[in-house]
């Protein structure tokens, strides 16, 4: 029979209590993670601290400029809404546009080609991510909104009743739906290769569970890939929306803006990038101020977007597939 | 309702390498017909074969024939489709749809068919195959959970019950406890035994008590090395193949001497 032990050892003699030796590398490790969170924060908080300071001005004239209004309209609000609807505007028929095409060829890609096709199609949509945005504004400008003209007059001709398309077409083609449709390119490859990379991430012992159910190649699709994929889909298009919000070069270069306008195929409209873009070299003062406002507005924008867009993907989280 | 299988001169490849060769054999109906033999012997492979499920996996093609009451699936205007609605498959890890509730696990067979089910209809298929599976009374007060919140055995008793709300005629099962506990096992093996009384049942196994326990007739499948084809070497009552075995291949396998 063994003596039992009552009594712990004093823990500075026990062998638990020891170092295992490779723990500096891991407090290293921590620490640089830790500091790389925390930078993010950092910046984002000096980024915020900047535009609002250097907009209140814009915002409050009377607290905090010594003029009474912004020069370029009688209140902030009057001059940045318009501004904000031409934003919005451009950015959603992006979306729209690119959304179910990019689903279209990233399932393409993923479920329906053979190996030897899926490969180059998927790096010829790569690459459409590595053209500078200038090149996409220059081709809009030049190429995509003569192309447009006719197609505007017509959609004027048949669907002239809803506002969006009233009002008289462009003759240049220059106009917020070229934008739109440029953008919409421009997008179109982040969106279609995350969702491509979450298509094919669906578990094949879900997929198979579909088509041994007797399920046909787009049911199973329907049953498996989607829900599994909905978070990842969101994400993306959330992405690409952030993306569409904020390019400049190819709106600037491709739109002829001009004072807000419902209709989508008239001269008109300006977006908020594409204004700070063409005005912010001569601008100083409260017109400086109204711009970084207006930049203000954006980044409001788009985080409203993110939040949106996270709690709808956390919605349901019992049903989605990650446990 | 359950329906005879017989495979005729079926070879299955996997692109240019045969996978299974020569493989011919009756399985009768209302019967548990069981398929041992150790790893990579094409047990699995030749199972897939009967619901067209390893035409899945690209390259993957047979030739020959499976008859299932004397029509050939492979037939040349035979759709994949139908046939996996009749012949259906439970697969060796549980597999729910994670994005769907319990009782849109086991209606999903009704959902693709575009079936339209009135409430009652749908209550009552759903009560009878969760009945079916043993899992009803486990799980009729969270019907509207996920059903990957279940535990193992209950998810796969939940994967049978989808299988069996559509009414097959026969039911696949590639090793369907070997992800279980032993409890969740005997559950599956219990309800095994009272769907022979509807359907032609099919198990593959790596566990030899298991076939005993459960199988009527066994089938047993080897390869005589790596790269070579699986054959199918003895098949038999399941009395005989593990009492008094015929082929040489078959006692040393059972008696444990490989495998």
């Amino acid at each position: 029979m063994t003596e039992q032990v009552t009594e712990a050892r004093d823990p500075k003699s026990s062998p638990i209590t020891k170092s295992s030796g490779n723990a500096s590398g891991d407090k290293i490790f921590a620490g640089l993670s830790y500091g790389a969170g925390a930078l993010i924060l950092v910046v984002l908080a000096f980024v915020a601290i900047f535009l609002v300071t250097e907009s209140l001005p814009a915002l409050a004239p009377t607290l905090f400029s010594d003029q009474d209004s912004i020069s370029s309209a009688d209140n902030f609000w009057v001059y940045v809404v318009p501004l904000i609807g031409g934003t919005i505007m451009a950015s959603f028929i992006a979306i729209l546009i690119a959304t179910p095409v990019a689903i279209g060829i990233a399932l393409y890609i993923s479920h329906y080609a053979p190996r030897r096709i899926s490969t180059p199609v998927g790096y010829v949509i790569d690459l459409l991510a590595a053209i500078p945005s200038v090149v996409y504004g220059a081709w809009g400008m030049l190429t995509l909104s003569t192309a447009l003209v006719p197609v505007y007059g017509w959609l004027h001709d048949v669907l002239g009743f809803i506002p969006f398309f009233s009002g008289d077409p462009s003759t240049t083609g220059r106009t917020l739906l070229t934008s739109g449709v440029v953008l919409a390119v421009m997008i179109l490859p982040i969106i279609t290769a995350l969702c491509r990379e979450i298509f094919l991430q669906t578990p094949k012992l879900h997929e198979e569970a579909a088509l041994a159910l007797g399920a046909t190649q787009w049911e199973m699709i329907r049953m498996t890939v989607f829900p599994f994929a909905r978070a990842g889909i969101i994400s993306s298009v959330m992405l690409g929306l952030g993306r569409a919000l904020g390019e400049t070069m190819a709106v600037t270069l491709v739109l002829s803006g001009g004072v807000f306008t419902l209709s989508l195929i008239s001269s008109g409209n300006q977006t908020i990038p594409s204004e700070i873009a063409l005005n912010f070299p001569e601008a100083f003062g409260m017109r400086q101020s109204e711009l970084v406002a207006a930049g203000l507005m954006l980044f409001i924008i788009t985080l409203a977007v993110n939040m949106v867009a996270r709690a709808i993907v956390n919605r349901n989280k019992e049903f989605s597939g990650a446990n | 309702m359950a329906k005879r299988i017989d495979a005729v001169d079926l070879n299955v490849y996997y692109g240019s390498f045969l996978a299974v060769q020569d493989v011919n054999i009756r399985i009768e109906p209302r019967a548990v017909t069981a398929f041992i033999g150790p790893s990579g012997c094409g047990k699995t492979t030749f199972l897939r074969t009967i619901n067209r499920m390893h035409e899945v996996l690209p390259g993957a093609y047979a030739d020959g024939k499976i008859l299932l009451d004397g029509d050939n699936i492979y037939d040349a205007g035979v759709d994949p489709v139908t046939i996996r609605a009749e012949v259906g498959m439970v697969f060796q890890r549980p597999n729910p749809f994670p994005t769907m509730s319990i009782r849109e696990n086991v209606l999903a067979g009704y959902k693709l068919n575009g079936t339209r089910l009135s409430k009652s209809d749908a209550d009552a298929i759903l009560e009878k195959s969760l009945r079916g599976a043993n899992l009803w009374n486990e799980v009729k007060d969270r019907l509207d959970k996920p059903g990957s919140g279940l535990s193992g055995g209950q998810q796969q008793r939940l994967c049978i019950a989808r299988t069996v709300a559509v009414e097959p005629s026969v039911i696949l099962m590639d090793e369907p406890c070997s992800a279980l506990d032993p409890i969740s096992t005997l559950a599956v093996e219990d309800l095994i035994n009272q769907l022979k009384e509807d359907y032609t049942v099919v198990i593959v196994t790596h566990n030899m008590q298991q076939a005993a326990r459960v199988a009527d007739k066994t089938a047993f499948f080897n390869i005589q090395g790596t790269g070579q084809p699986g054959q199918l070497i003895e098949y038999a009552d399941t009395k005989t193949i593990f009492q008094n075995p015929e082929n040489e291949q078959t006692l040393n396998y059972i008696s444990g001497r490989f495998g």
